[in-house]
């Protein structure tokens, strides 16, 4: 029989940590943690490991994080490991690039990916291209994370999906997670590495659970940059996508399959580097395309993906022209049925299946 | 009428306000700004009072009015200030000669700030400065070849010809910035890096008096006081911020006041060992955890903005003159150490010519050593590349596999 002292030992702070956060109910069955609590222990987990890492941002500390997602986090490490700032985005993100040109490796937190454009000049010019214009020199291992895109009822300012805007530039590093899985390993990877990452949330789906595996909970799990998952195997259509798009995805396969339509859905979980290979080989076995992302249509990441399935050998291989779902091309209103009408939902999905499928 | 009432009479309207602002803030007539140099017996040292040198915002005392170098400081803060002036005049050179392209800003005038903070660094303090940077980065360690093959484009640059002109580095040495302000955080962030690991070393922030209004700087004074980060935001204020002068942009010219809650000290920027005691009164002060300290450094630029400017359509020939000759920072270094009797003009004539071949030979391999592989374009993009990371060309059939 195992004292809490030995389960604690095995376990590291987790076990103790996830009591402590979860308010949610467990499946008997199967351990499940919500992307709320797979963002802060993973937060907790490189903080523990590494002098260097610390958090910043406004309320990340005495908070916990507006949305909680730093909770308990400055009462087990302190001020100097987790800082709050003024709301100054351009000079708190100023100042976290430059203590990582210096050695240190910053978590930059936006409240928003709304605020980083007040900031946005630090993450490409002074993070993203530091590297490249140092000729090696000069290493920027900075993550910029916090939650992207929209949430419910917060108008246009408050919704913009930053996605397309981050991963066209060079020397950048974007996630986009889905699941607890993904924002575990993915997190881990991303402070673990020595290059800038912008780390894209999604505040809709912080509160939702996950199931997870015991080698999803260890110390050390990552995941590696730039490698899709397939998230649902399927031989007539691929459906291509990333962050919540994925929830859409599935249900849709889910209602699909009872037309006897069989979905293959694709979770990017990174979007630059991004994984083609995974997209043209499925492609290839499927014939059909469809992408399906929550921003807008122009310079979206599905054209990206269209474009390079076009330009390679996987284009020998549809059946019918690729086609995207995507965001309204509209600044979002705030009115119900207006957002919602503004954003991609589950019969977007099925139409555009069913018309690349002829059905 | 004396000398000095003809030279402010014959000046456009803002350099003679500009020459009678400098002129009351040293409180002396031009060109003595200095009092007592005293004829040293040989070997010695070379001392004098600066009862002008500097003004104090929130500060009860400040550095040392009287200042002194010994021989061997003399000679070598004379030759650095000298290499930096005439590498900038190749620069100057090459431009015009097409070999450098783009952007090209020259330190020449603004020597003694660069030189004199460099004394009175520790050898593990950081530096950030703007695109102005060529004399910086040859005090940080950059050999004068580093900075002008740089600026040519070639492998032997310091970042072989990725950088070019504004994106220069050296260990500790930050750059080299082309975003104006965006350096000021940045160079915060250095220093919180120093604080975080309790090192007492300091992060020195150079911005312009054009850089000075930027909301960055600001917020960065704002962060830099509330977590006490030994940062020493410098601005360099050589009176115009590309072709507006200070008082067009600053509601408030006085740089070394523009926050309320950070103590300043306006450095009269052309006396180098003014600079550099100044320059340890604010790094003692950072280092003993008082938080940061703001610099002015009233200094001038002889060229334009860039080598795309004149300079002469915003204030003229005569003003830039004026300085030359009155207040320039290696011929009045030079006059002071032969009036003290500290070396002689023939000393100086031989470093001159020492100088002379350090260019030279820099010049020679900026003009004829090779340029990168243009494969090399592709590389440094990733430090930690994924494996197999290809990247595109410009074209569908173009990429290239790199592992670094």
């Amino acid at each position: 029989m195992k004292s809490v002292k030995d389960l604690v030992k095995a376990h590291g702070s987790i076990i103790l940590l996830r009591r402590s956060l979860s308010l949610t109910p467990r499946a008997l069955a199967e351990k499940t943690i919500t992307i709320r609590e797979a963002i802060t222990q993973a937060m907790d987990e490189e903080i523990t490991r590494d002098d260097r890492v610390f958090l910043m941002g406004e309320e990340v500390a005495q908070y916990d994080g507006a949305y909680k997602m730093s909770k308990g986090l400055w009462k087990k490490h302190g001020d100097k490991r987790i800082v709050d700032t003024p709301i100054t985005e351009m000079g708190f993100a100023g100042i976290a690039t430059g203590a990582a040109m210096a050695g240190l490796r910053p978590i930059c937190e936006f409240m928003t990916f709304n605020f980083s454009m007040q900031a946005i000049d630090h993450v490409i010019n002074s993070a993203a291209k530091t590297y490249y214009m140092s000729s090696g020199k000069v290493k920027v291992p900075i993550v910029f994370r916090g939650p992207n895109g929209a949430a419910a009822g917060v108008a246009a300012q408050h919704s913009q999906d930053y996605s397309t805007w981050y991963s066209q530039c060079p020397g950048l590093k974007v996630i986009a997670p889905y699941s607890a899985e993904d924002c575990r390993g993915l997190l881990k990877a991303a402070v673990r590495d020595d290059d800038p990452v912008v780390f894209l949330e999604n505040e809709l789906i912080y509160g939702q659970q996950f199931p997870i595996s015991d080698e999803a909970l260890s110390a050390d799990f990552v995941l590696p940059i730039g490698k899709g998952k397939i998230e649902r195997e399927g031989k007539h259509v691929t459906l291509a996508s990333y962050s919540i798009g994925i929830k859409i995805c599935l249900e849709a396969a889910k209602e699909l399959e009872q037309n006897g339509i069989d979905c293959e859905v694709i979770n990017l979980r990174t979007l630059r580097p991004l994984d083609e290979d995974i997209i043209k080989t499925s492609v290839k076995k499927t014939h059909h395309l469809v992408t399906v992302e929550f921003g807008w249509p122009q310079c979206s990441i599905g054209a990206e993906i269209i474009a390079r399935i076009c330009e390679s050998d996987a284009f020998d291989y549809l059946d019918a022209p690729p086609i995207r779902v995507t965001g309204a091309d509209v600044p979002l209103a705030y009115a119900k049925t207006l957002e919602q009408n503004s954003m991609p939902q589950v019969p977007n999905v099925l139409k555009s299946v069913k018309k690349v499928l002829n059905k | 009428m004396n000398i000095n009432t003809k030279i402010v009479l014959r000046l456009q309207p803002y350099g003679r306000h500009l020459l009678q602002k400098q002129l009351k803030q040293a409180n002396s007539p031009v060109p003595l700004l200095v009092t007592s140099i005293r004829e040293a017996s040989s070997g010695a040292a070379l001392e004098y009072d600066a009862p002008n040198a500097y003004k104090f915002h929130m500060l009860e005392k400040g550095p040392n009015t009287h200042v002194s170098c010994n021989r061997e400081e003399g000679l070598d803060y004379y030759k650095k200030m000298q290499i930096v002036r005439r590498m900038e005049a190749s620069a100057n050179n090459m431009y015009k000669s097409k070999l450098i392209r783009g952007f090209c800003h020259l330190y020449s005038g603004q020597e003694a700030v660069c030189v004199g903070m460099k004394a009175a660094m520790d050898k593990n303090d950081s530096l950030i400065t703007a695109y102005r940077a060529h004399g910086w980065t040859f005090m940080m360690g950059v050999p004068v070849t580093g900075v002008l093959a740089e600026l040519t484009g070639r492998k032997s640059g310091c970042a072989e010809g990725r950088g070019g002109s504004m994106h220069m580095y050296a260990p500790n040495f930050y750059g080299g910035n082309g975003i104006v302000g965006a350096q000021v955080p940045l160079g915060a962030g250095v220093a919180f890096a120093h604080k975080y690991r309790g090192e007492s070393n300091v992060c020195i922030a150079l911005y312009g008096d054009g850089a000075a209004n930027q909301g960055q700087v600001f917020e960065a004074y704002n962060m830099a006081k509330l977590w006490s980060l030994p940062c020493i935001f410098v601005c360099e204020n050589n009176g115009y911020g590309m072709g507006t002068s200070s008082a067009r942009a600053s509601a408030n010219p006085n740089f070394y006041k523009r926050c309320e809650y950070i103590p300043g000290i306006w450095v009269d920027g052309m006396d180098i060992l003014a600079v550099r005691e100044a320059t340890r009164f604010a790094r003692e002060w950072c280092t003993s955890g008082k938080g940061p300290m703001i610099m002015e450094m009233a200094t001038y630029r002889y060229f334009g903005h860039s080598m795309s400017d004149p300079g002469t359509s915003y204030r003229t020939r005569e003003e830039i003159q004026d300085v030359r000759k009155s207040r320039d920072p290696i011929t009045s270094f030079r006059e002071k150490l032969v009036q003290a009797k500290i070396a002689t003009e023939d000393e100086f004539k031989a470093i001159d010519n020492d100088v002379k071949k350090i260019i030279e030979d820099a010049e020679n391999h900026a003009q004829n050593d090779p340029e990168l592989h243009v494969d090399e374009l592709y590389s440094h993009v990733y430090s930690q590349p994924p494996p197999k990371f290809k990247i595109r060309g410009c074209d569908n059939f173009t990429f290239k596999e790199v592992s670094k």
